[in-house]
């Protein structure tokens, strides 16, 4: 999706402001967002690829003027509407009104420390050979899908080298939907700076992991 | 870790759009919060509930009641990060690396492995890769799309590696954002900037600090910034660690 989200490139945000000795958590409630938003991500209710999705899918405008974990609360929130799990009058203020459905797993605190350690990686069995490898020309496609993709803007269309390739991961743009994770190729693809972006950088090269249906030889 | 913020001194970096934003706008995408949320995320001190401590009281309270989450769990997963999962676990890394050019190797050839081997793998760290600086080469990590970071040896990003500043501009102009991080690289070294799309994530091996020899790992550790592990940073000279012997 051409979202506000896909910034790269961008301009008048203004400075980059480093905050010394910064706090984990800014706002009390910004911790209880973070572990409610791992701790929903863990029932299974919906992958990885769509809580990004929900995310990216806030309006615009409420985005940009949103710190990280409001667009997270934001984003959950929607999740658990859209599937049924709350209604919205519960939201409004916290009292049950709609019998729970069972979700598939409840992550209990003595698993804490297990799922954490084991993550979610996305690594799969491969689906076939790889269609390139390493310093491999490539191009970016052209592509500007309406719903979730991880290919930024900026380095569409664009040329690249392939510099690693990772084997076999689940494919965003797909598992986003709820279409399987249809697990493809992936690399890292080397792009020029002056390639992205003509004279206007100080990039030597950028980097992006590019899936193999991203990519076509160049 | 760090003192907790008073206030609303902090307010401006939260935005992940323009840090001197306004109110926020009306949300039309939502039908559940309207009305009552215009700027309460960043309106109050600590010494009153805000309205969105409220709200997140009330989903958090709904979440439990509906049995969907553990209450104790969040709390386990809250002190996870808060105590146990730090920049510390990189640092020790990197400072292995410093110290012992075969686990430097491995790093380089298979960060994953390499990182697991001193304990650290799983969540936001399942596939590793680890960049090499040199006194050519400068390597600079960002996630233009959202806010990957490498969690299991950094822990949890902070707050400007989300924002719309950074996001934007690392790809396009890194030497600006390392300016205003205080970095200033010579000219010809070669900037490569690494845009994580994908469940990727990585390190980068900043240049071990001259007038180091003979330092333990340990006393390297002391050396070693978070930001000099995302690119935006160096590491500490040896004259900046008063208690470090050289």
């Amino acid at each position: 999706m051409n979202g506000v989200h896909d910034m790269g490139g961008m301009e008048n945000f203004g400075p980059v402001i480093p905050e010394p000795d910064e706090p984990l958590f800014h706002e009390p409630w910004e911790r209880r967002v973070f572990a409610a938003t791992l701790a929903m991500g863990a029932t299974g209710e919906w992958n990885l690829d769509q809580s990004r999705a929900a995310r990216e899918s806030l309006a615009p405008a409420h985005y940009l003027a949103s710190g990280y974990y409001r667009i997270w609360l934001d984003g959950l929130c929607n999740l658990l509407l859209e599937r049924g799990l709350v209604t919205s009058e519960e939201l409004r203020d916290g009292r049950l009104r709609e019998p729970a459905p069972r979700v598939l797993n409840v992550l209990s605190a003595g698993y804490v420390a297990a799922a954490l350690a084991r993550g979610s990686p996305t690594e799969r069995p491969i689906p076939g050979p790889a269609r390139f490898s390493f310093g491999d020309a490539i191009r970016t496609r052209t592509m500007h899908p309406a719903s979730h993709t991880r290919l930024p803007r900026y380095c569409r269309d664009k040329p690249g080298r392939i510099v690693f390739v990772h084997g076999a991961h689940v494919f965003p743009d797909a598992n986003a939907k709820g279409a399987g994770e249809q697990p493809q190729w992936l690399y890292t693809v080397r792009f020029e700076g002056r390639d992205l972006w003509g004279a206007d950088t100080t990039a030597a090269s950028v980097h992006v992991d590019c899936w193999e249906s991203y990519l076509e030889a160049g | 870790m760090s003192h907790a913020p008073s206030g609303d001194q902090h307010r401006h970096p939260h935005a992940a759009g323009d840090p001197h934003g306004d109110d926020h706008p009306h949300d039309h995408d939502h039908d559940h919060d309207h009305d009552h949320d215009h700027d309460h995320d960043r309106a109050h001190g600590s010494s009153e509930l805000s309205e969105m401590d409220l709200r997140v009281r009330a989903l958090e309270s709904l979440l439990v009641e509906k049995g969907y989450v553990d209450a104790k769990a969040l709390d386990v997963l809250i002190d996870t990060y808060e105590s146990r999962i730090g920049p510390r676990n990189g640092a020790r890394v990197v400072a292995k690396a410093w110290s012992d050019a075969a686990y430097r190797q491995w790093l380089l050839d298979d960060a994953t492995a390499a990182i697991a081997e001193l304990g650290y793998s799983g969540r936001q760290g399942e596939h590793m890769v680890a960049l090499e600086n040199t006194g050519r080469v400068h390597n600079i990590v960002v996630c233009t799309l959202c806010s990957c970071y490498p969690w299991s040896i950094l822990g949890l990003p902070p707050v400007w590696y989300k924002s719309a500043p950074y996001r934007s501009r690392a790809v396009i102009d890194p030497r600006g954002v390392l300016a205003e991080f205080g970095v200033a690289l010579p000219g010809n070294v070669e900037l490569r900037v690494w845009d994580s799309t994908a469940e990727v994530r990585y390190l980068v091996l900043p240049r071990r600090p001259a007038g180091t020899d003979g330092w333990t790992e340990e006393q390297l550790q002391q050396l070693v910034t978070r930001d000099s592990m995302i690119g935006t940073g160096l590491p500490l000279r040896p004259d900046a660690l008063p208690s470090a012997q050289s």
